[in-house]
């Protein structure tokens, strides 16, 4: 009975006692969720306008992280540093479209998701090779400090983070629904042959979806990169990421936010009340079992576009 | 003009329906097992040990997965899972029951790798597509965390792995850090094409053709009758049974010993991989694609020792994964449909040479 | 398309000759050392020191002294991404070069080798890692992790955490704090602080880092209520760069978070910054460059451009770099031992495995060798093969690390009995019998 109690009522109850350190919990699980929302923006934007799933975009962040401390290293100062990797993902975006792409037009899903795979494997190994495999410091001048806000502990490094992707989601939103591109990224997504039969240049509309899709890796990498030095395990993050994404659902660019933000709540939540219970460690799988039960409702995710089949 | 069937008829519906009707088929087919068995004779240990067996267990575990993702339609990455609660059902059966022929204890560990497969397909019907992948992905995280924290499994030792101890089959020591690389393999190879039969067998009969209504059009199916609770949980739970096998198999006949590190989130993918590149839907595809996975990183590490190339070997690591980014992009340009989609044009093309038509 | 075709027959031409090319066994006299190095992947920024020391030890042997008492040593690197299966791979192809030991350099890979070792008859150097019951050289006469194991360098944190409160016994009813990587490897110190935790009265908490610890905002909020009086981390990878961050981050007195010997590196430390100053961490050698066998590495290495490091000489003397050079030179002098008995020739690995349970590394030698005060001197028994090696305490202060303590002997009168159970344990599951160490000399 004292076990029932302890495992339903028990952490209700430490929630209720200290509703400071709740808040500080809360707060804390804002900033991963948002910093997880940064990475799962990029899955979103190819996702959305490809139907691809970029295997791939774990490594970009890191690329592109690599890239940027690479540059720093080498003396250039940070602004121009950032220009010349934003140049060098949009680069990489050309040579996405041409050699991986291009000859797999309208081939079916699973078939581009496994050439990201080796698209993948290819950045791992040449990022490295270029960059060395050495964890690098990343400064790009915000503070890693935190400061007091009413009790509760609130790190100046997670709010820009948090600051950034609100931005970035607010542009990409305007961008998809406003203009002329966005509208014409929509139709891609939904056909490609569609939408090449109507004139939209669907070679430039993947450099550019690919491109943009790098510049939030350079986001990402930027936020994570200063957190944990920019290394290998950097391109871990996407798999922290992909419960954000099947949360928010993998076409909806705000589903992004609002997944990150559940699931960074839910998992800090869970592991600090519930954790201990059960020995710890099991963020990694609660976030996923949190998404899978809103899934279990809303099969396309909270925000996704609902897949209407027919016969 | 070798591999004409002229001549060839077929006089009993049994023979029109055999796996491989074409007799220049059942020869090759036959040779290649009976050089397979063989092997043991004239290989190195290198070469059984860390090249051939790795192959064979992995072509197991392609096999289960594709009869889920390629033949049912089902997109899971959970394999790892599946493996890991094979390999510790089977190290607690063993152990429990060390009298037990460990063929029982490999086919019981499969069994209960397919129960917790069943257990997690169950989001199946309702979820689809890549969802469906990353919702398999709790099952995966999931059972990693339950063997490392459930010490029980693990027999409480304080080194936190599992051991393969010594067991026999028909007085010859065929796991444990006893045995032989040749008994490994025999064994191996003895699961592996018994699987792949009744592999390829399901997949040619009403079972496999209710997977493959499901895959293609799972509205229609049901309106035709598939059951498609049935089918979907079928699907996982045979293709668990298979993932289980290889699991275990991977400790007992490869690793020796392993931590749950050995069965966490890259396995799942390394297996996906293999039947991407080998072939979705496609028994020899299965096989193909593992011995891709399994071989190109050797031979690509090989290569420069072989052709005297001294290079430092971070970048010749970086250079081979490089390479094999590059290789997989490559022959999915070639052929979106996988190895075996060339092997099939390739046996087309042999069915008419020399003649162009 | 042709060209496709091309490549795909070269690629199956490549695929069906491959077997026929072999492998080169080692010529004439030399002992052949393999040496499984992880330069890249998720593990490389500490994988790189620690195979430039073994490599610029085994130079400097052989360019100064020609060898081991002559005997030059062969070795060669293979790449295994801290993957257990492809260092099984790495393993298995370098055997054929008939070595006669290994440093596996990876807890997964040394628990591969263990029952391989007797069997191949190569001994397994696993030092200060791998499978700790195996200090127990009774029941693994093959495998060696001298000079300290896990649970002892627990023991010497907690004697350490004693000494800074002004005596052990002001330990009891202190909270000290364990973060662990959820792995084997992490849980190792576990049992051994759960014990001094029962005698010795402190208030232990146990805290669980998924692996591969990228986030770990939840233990650290847990911390942050908790406000533990010490923090021990047994970490590795990235998970120890997030891990001296967050302490930072939230306000934790560094100079009262201790990593164990494998989160107390350069590389742990450099994204925090500044935030890292005060942070400390358990080793069993003296980090930096100021000893004789440095300049001995100079000399006779990097000055004839054979440094591993090339040009960038600031990174010898790093943290791993000396451990490896020690573990190099606890490599050589086994051998050394065994060359005593004999002969000064090429030996074998069971030859080897004598001298290896019979090192007895004394002040005088060390001294020789230009490692004075770099190690302490070390002795290995039949039954002991974790050595009586001691522990310090090192600091990093913003530039470097630096010694801040004495050296500490663990609590082997806690540990030795445990460790035996584990041993019996872990023998009886690969099938061993116990030997009589007394039967043997």
């Amino acid at each position: 009975m004292s076990q029932l109690y302890a495992f339903t009522l028990g952490p209700f109850a430490d929630m209720v006692s200290s509703p400071v350190f709740l808040v500080e919990v809360i707060v804390g699980g804002i900033a991963a969720g948002l910093m997880y929302s940064l990475v799962a923006l990029g899955f979103v934007l190819i996702f959305k306008a490809s139907g691809v799933f970029n295997f791939a975009q774990g490594v970009m962040v890191l690329f592109a992280a690599l890239t940027l401390v690479g540059l720093i290293e080498r003396g250039l100062p940070v602004v121009l540093a950032l220009v010349l990797t934003m140049g060098v993902m949009v680069a990489l975006a050309f040579a996405i479209e041409r050699i991986m792409l291009r000859p797999l037009v309208n081939q079916e899903y699973i078939i581009l998701f496994m050439a990201t795979i080796g698209l993948n494997f290819f950045l791992e190994g040449f990022g490295e090779m270029v960059w060395g495999a050495n964890v690098k410091k990343l400064d790009v001048g915000i503070p890693d400090t935190s400061f007091m806000v009413a009790g509760v502990q609130v790190n100046k490094l997670e709010m820009t983070a948090a600051v950034t992707a609100a931005v970035l989601v607010t542009v990409l939103a305007v961008f998809f629904q406003k203009t002329r591109i966005g509208r014409a990224l929509r139709a891609v997504a939904d056909d490609h042959e569609a939408a090449l039969s109507i004139g939209i240049p669907l070679k430039t509309i993947w450099v550019v979806v690919w491109a943009v899709a790098g510049l939030v890796a350079i986001a990402a990498g930027i936020m994570w990169g200063a957190k944990s030095g920019v290394q290998f395990s950097l391109s871990l993050i996407a798999l922290k990421a992909l419960p954000v994404l099947i949360l928010g659902g993998f076409t909806s660019v705000p589903g992004a936010i609002v997944g990150g933000l559940l699931i960074g709540v839910g998992e800090k939540v869970g592991e600090v009340y519930w954790g201990p219970l059960v020995g710890g460690a099991i963020e990694n799988w609660f976030a996923y079992v949190l998404a899978l039960s809103f899934l279990l409702f809303r099969p396309q995710g909270l925000f996704g576009e609902k897949i209407i089949e027919r016969v | 003009m070798i591999y004409r069937e002229a001549g060839q008829f077929k006089t009993t519906y049994a023979s029109d329906q055999a796996i491989f009707p074409i007799v220049q088929d059942r020869v090759f087919v036959a040779l290649a097992l009976a050089c397979a068995f063989a092997v043991p004779l004239a290989a190195t240990e290198y070469w059984l040990q860390a090249i051939l067996i790795p192959f064979l267990i992995y072509a197991l575990a392609a096999l289960g997965l594709n009869i889920l993702t390629g033949y049912a339609g089902q997109l899971s990455l959970g394999t790892g899972g599946f493996m890991a609660v094979g390999a510790y059902s089977a190290f607690k059966l063993t152990t429990a029951f060390p009298e037990a022929s460990i063929i029982l204890v490999f086919l019981a560990s499969g069994v209960m790798a397919a129960a917790v497969g069943l257990i997690f397909g169950i989001p199946s019907l309702r979820i689809k597509g890549f969802y469906l992948a990353v919702a398999t992905l709790a099952s995966q995280f999931f059972l990693i965390w339950l063997f490392n924290k459930v010490a029980w499994f693990v027999n409480y030792a304080p080194s936190g792995t599992i051991t393969a101890p010594d067991r026999r089959v028909l007085g010859v020591i065929v796991t444990g850090p006893n045995s032989t690389a040749g008994a490994r393999y025999l064994m191996a190879l003895g699961f592996v094409v018994v699987f792949a039969l009744i592999a390829k067998n399901l997949v040619r009969g009403r079972v496999g053709r209710s997977w493959m209504a499901i895959r293609d059009r799972d509205i229609a199916a049901e309106i035709i009758g598939v059951r498609p609770l049935r089918t979907k949980l079928l699907a996982f739970g045979i293709s668990s049974f298979y993932c289980g096998v290889a699991g275990t198999e991977l400790v007992f006949l490869f690793l020796g010993s392993a931590e749950t590190l050995a069965f966490d989130i890259n396995q799942s993918f390394l297996v996906l991989f293999m039947i991407v590149i080998g072939g979705l839907g496609s028994i020899l595809g299965s096989f193909l694609g593992a011995a891709f996975i399994v071989l190109t990183p050797i031979f690509l590490t090989n290569v420069p020792h072989i052709v005297g190339l001294k290079m430092s070997v971070a970048l010749l690591k970086q250079i081979e994964l490089m390479i094999f980014g590059a290789l997989i992009i490559f022959f999915l340009i070639v052929e979106p449909h996988g190895l075996a989609r060339l092997w099939q044009i390739t046996k087309e093309k042999l069915r008419l040479w020399p003649f162009p038509h | 398309m042709r060209w496709k075709a091309i490549v795909i027959s070269v690629l199956a031409l490549a695929v069906v000759a491959w077997p026929l090319a072999g492998v080169a066994p080692a010529q004439d006299k030399s002992m052949f050392i393999p040496l499984l190095v992880y330069r890249t992947g998720a593990y490389a920024p500490n994988g790189i020191p620690s195979a430039n020391g073994f490599n610029d030890y085994f130079n400097l042997l052989n360019d100064r002294d020609g060898g081991i008492n002559g005997v030059k040593i062969a070795f060669e690197e293979c790449e295994f991404q801290y993957d257990t299966k492809q260092g099984v791979e790495c393993y298995e192809r370098l055997k054929a070069k008939s070595p006669v030991l290994v440093n596996p350099f990876s807890t997964g890979v040394t628990y591969q080798l263990i029952p391989k070792a007797p069997v191949d008859k190569i001994v397994v150097h696993s030092a200060g890692y791998g499978m700790t019951a195996s200090a127990d050289g009774r029941w693994f006469p093959w495998v060696f992790n001298f000079p300290m194991t896990y649970w002892s360098q627990a023991s010497a944190f907690v004697k350490y955490v004693g000494q800074q409160e002004g005596g052990i016994e002001k330990i009891k009813g202190k909270k000290i704090a364990h973060i662990y990587h959820n792995s084997p490897y992490g849980k190792e110190a576990n049992p051994t602080l759960e014990e001094l935790s029962r005698r010795l009265g402190f208030e232990l908490t146990l805290l669980a880092v998924d692996h591969p610890g990228q986030e770990q905002k939840a233990t650290w909020l847990q911390i942050r209520r908790l406000n533990p009086d010490w923090i021990y981390i047994s970490g590795w990878g990235v998970m120890n760069q997030v891990a001296i961050k967050e302490a930072s981050s939230i306000g934790m007195k560094m100079d009262r978070v201790i990593g164990n010997w494998w989160t107390g590196t350069e590389a742990d430390v450099v994204p925090a910054g500044e935030a890292a100053k005060g942070y400390k961490s358990m080793t069993f050698h003296a980090p930096g460059t100021g000893f004789k066998v440095h300049q001995d590495l100079f000399k006779h290495v990097y000055d004839k451009g054979k440094g591993a490091y090339g040009n960038d000489r600031a990174k010898v003397g790093e943290v791993l770099y000396n451990r490896t050079v020690i573990t190099a030179m606890l490599n050589t002098e086994g051998i050394r031992t065994a060359m005593g008995k004999f002969g000064n020739k090429p030996l074998t690995g069971e030859e080897v495995r004598w001298g290896f349970e019979n090192l007895n590394l004394t002040e005088q030698r060390l001294e020789q060798l230009g490692m004075k005060n770099l190690m302490k001197p070390l002795r290995v028994t039949c039954d002991n093969h974790e050595g009586n090696g001691l522990a310090l305490v090192q600091q990093w202060d913003g530039k470097q690390w630096k010694i801040v303590s004495d050296w500490i002997e663990p609590m082997r009168e806690v540990v030795r009995p445990k460790l035996e159970l584990a041993a019996v344990e872990e023998g009886k599951k690969l099938g061993y019998t116990m030997r009589d160490c007394s039967k043997e000399k």
